[in-house]
């Protein structure tokens, strides 16, 4: 089985032996296939119970948090990396949270999908309807997503943090880059990826 | 006629005993010059030895943890929703060894037992014994068994932080730590409770300073009503309320002390029954050892400093609506072995049933147990 594809583009950002974090880790792949790849060591957030049960069936560490209760159970500095991939738009204060991440790590992953990529556009501005689409599958009064937001949006908060985006990639759902994406990250990218780390 | 028992059962079993002639030194300075414990085993030692599987019980536990002693015995032992063929402790996989704790009352060495050096019953003279002194104690019956490593330590409340300790004192000696429903020390509310619940006993005219034995006697009053106290820290508000909620026994208030409240009646029977089967000195002695254990107090509370000694990956496991051993107290280990870089799962499982949730088989529960520990029986080779 293949790796989702935001996963893969990750674990090439991610030095070999290092100590990630990862945030939402869901049943626990991205850490699983980055020990069996990468020797990385690391534990995973998670609140669902299922999910928390299959990361235990695949050995991969995990701790069951609500990522809404902040990372006060880890100190500053103490991971490579802190990873989270398409959960920030799940949490009550996304903001927060980004700081969070440069606190406990010294760099810091985000992944989520672009509120602004041109058919999201076409189905508000024309259609007049919450967009549904491959990247946001669920209609509006079911989905978990409250903190939607574009790739202009997120930058706005690094610079405002005065954060420095050390990589960026924006791509279409099958994780594809394009020429286009690169030109007009926000009107064709599906989903955001940031490596980014504080300003030192 | 010979009853059948269920097929995930381990069906009968009997209880096997290790007497151990070399004296045993312990915490509190004194030294035990022989002793005995009790314990059962279930499943089978692999050629390897490399799956033997060690349950530490909680405080009024014992060595009886699956199967049955007897055709007619109404009740399994105190874990066997978690051990048999199939359970979360797979007897098809693991060799199970439950001991009865050193001061226990069910066959290993303590008060009840005689005291070689005066030929009387130890009663109040018998050491009181710490959580460090029984995986000693403990460590021994594993080699007496041929077992070098276990696979996993396993524990809930007492027994979990038993597993903690064994962790910590015998690192090349445990692969996995499973800590359930445990803390890594006591707050001075669970010290709180234990201390009445001593009191009780202590101020029984029957108590005799710990030598009812010799007298014939036994303080059943302050065994029930510390049982009682102990009862109401192992449910939840909402669990008691559900169970009893105010139901009245005869339908009416009769306007006097006699029971009354359904909730009055489960405590005074669960305070009765166990006066028959517990002993008073060794429920002194249990919560004592309860109220001592403090592993970072070494390290001058530092608890990532003392778990920088594990090696073992562990389990923790928490209870939402457990208030005497809350969740909280589980991340503090959990933090504790994230800090020091150990490997380490946290699963808090959604309950209403409070402390006593560990004994139970809620369905997350079991997959989380059942899912690591089938981890543990393929690393062991089994």
């Amino acid at each position: 089985m293949s790796l989702r594809p935001d996963l893969d583009i990750i674990s090439g950002w991610i030095e070999p032996g290092s100590r990630v974090l990862d945030l939402g880790c869901g049943d626990g792949t991205l850490l699983a296939h980055l020990r069996d790849t990468r020797r990385v060591a690391g534990y995973g957030l998670e609140i669902d119970p299922a999910n928390v049960a299959a990361c235990v069936k695949a050995g991969v560490n995990v701790i069951q948090a609500d990522l809404d209760k902040g990372l006060r159970d880890f100190e500053d500095a103490t991971f490579d990396y802190v990873v989270m991939t398409q959960a920030l738009q799940v949490v009550q204060r996304p903001d927060r949270l980004v700081d969070e991440i440069l606190r406990v790590g010294r760099q810091g992953v985000v992944t989520f999908p672009n509120f602004a990529h041109w058919r999201n556009r076409l189905q508000l501005g024309l259609g007049g309807t919450m967009p549904v689409s491959r990247c946001l599958p669920n209609e509006w009064f079911e989905t978990p997503n409250i903190h939607l937001c574009t790739v202009s949006d997120f930058e706005r908060l690094c610079r405002g943090k005065d954060l420095q985006v050390l990589t960026r990639s924006v791509v279409d759902y099958s994780h594809r880059r394009s020429l286009g994406m690169r030109l007009f990250p926000n009107l064709l990218g599906e989903i955001a990826l940031y490596k980014l780390a504080l300003r030192r | 006629m010979s009853r059948t028992f269920p097929a995930d059962s381990v069906g009968l079993v009997t209880p096997q005993s290790a007497h151990f002639d070399e004296p045993l030194e312990l915490d509190c300075g004194r030294r035990l010059p022989a002793y005995d414990l009790v314990f059962e085993t279930y499943g089978e030692l692999n050629r390897e030895r490399s799956n033997a599987v060690l349950v530490c019980h909680a405080l009024s536990g014992n060595h009886h943890a699956a199967g049955y002693h007897a055709d007619d015995e109404r009740k399994p032992g105190w874990w066997d929703k978690c051990i048999g063929p199939g359970k979360p402790i797979d007897t098809n996989r693991f060799f199970v060894v439950c001991p009865n704790n050193l001061g226990g009352c069910h066959g290993s060495t303590g008060p009840t037992a005689v005291n070689p050096d005066t030929g009387r019953i130890y009663g109040a003279d018998f050491p009181i014994v710490t959580t460090r002194d029984w995986c000693r104690s403990q460590r021994r019956l594993g080699e007496r068994l041929g077992i070098r490593c276990w696979a996993a330590v396993v524990g809930g409340s007492l027994g979990g932080m038993q597993v903690l300790q064994w962790a910590i004192d015998y690192p090349d000696q445990i692969k996995h730590a499973v800590v359930i429903a445990a803390a890594p020390r006591l707050s001075a509310q669970n010290i709180a409770f234990n201390e009445v619940a001593r009191q009780a006993i202590l101020s029984d005219p029957d108590f005799r300073a710990g030598h009812y034995a010799a007298d014939g006697k036994l303080p059943r009053r302050g065994l029930a009503l510390a049982r009682m106290l102990g009862h109401i820290t192992y449910l939840s508000d909402g669990a008691m309320r559900e169970k009893f909620g105010r139901e009245l026994r005869e339908g009416k208030l009769s306007f006097n002390y006699d029971v009354e409240f359904e909730v009055e009646s489960y405590l005074r029977y669960q305070g009765q029954s166990f006066v028959e089967r517990f002993d008073a000195n060794t429920y002194l002695l249990m919560t004592k050892a309860l109220d001592y254990f403090d592993p970072a107090a070494e390290h001058g509370g530092d608890l990532a400093t003392t778990l920088r000694a594990v090696e073992a990956r562990s389990l923790v496991i928490a209870f939402t609506s457990d208030w005497r051993f809350p969740p909280q107290r589980s991340r503090e280990m959990v933090k504790g072995l994230i800090d020091a870089n150990k490997e380490v799962s946290y699963a808090e499982i959604t309950s209403t049933l409070g402390h006593d949730a560990f004994l139970m088989d809620s369905p997350q529960y079991m997959r989380v147990l059942g899912n690591y520990l089938s981890r543990v029986a393929a690393e062991a080779g089994t």
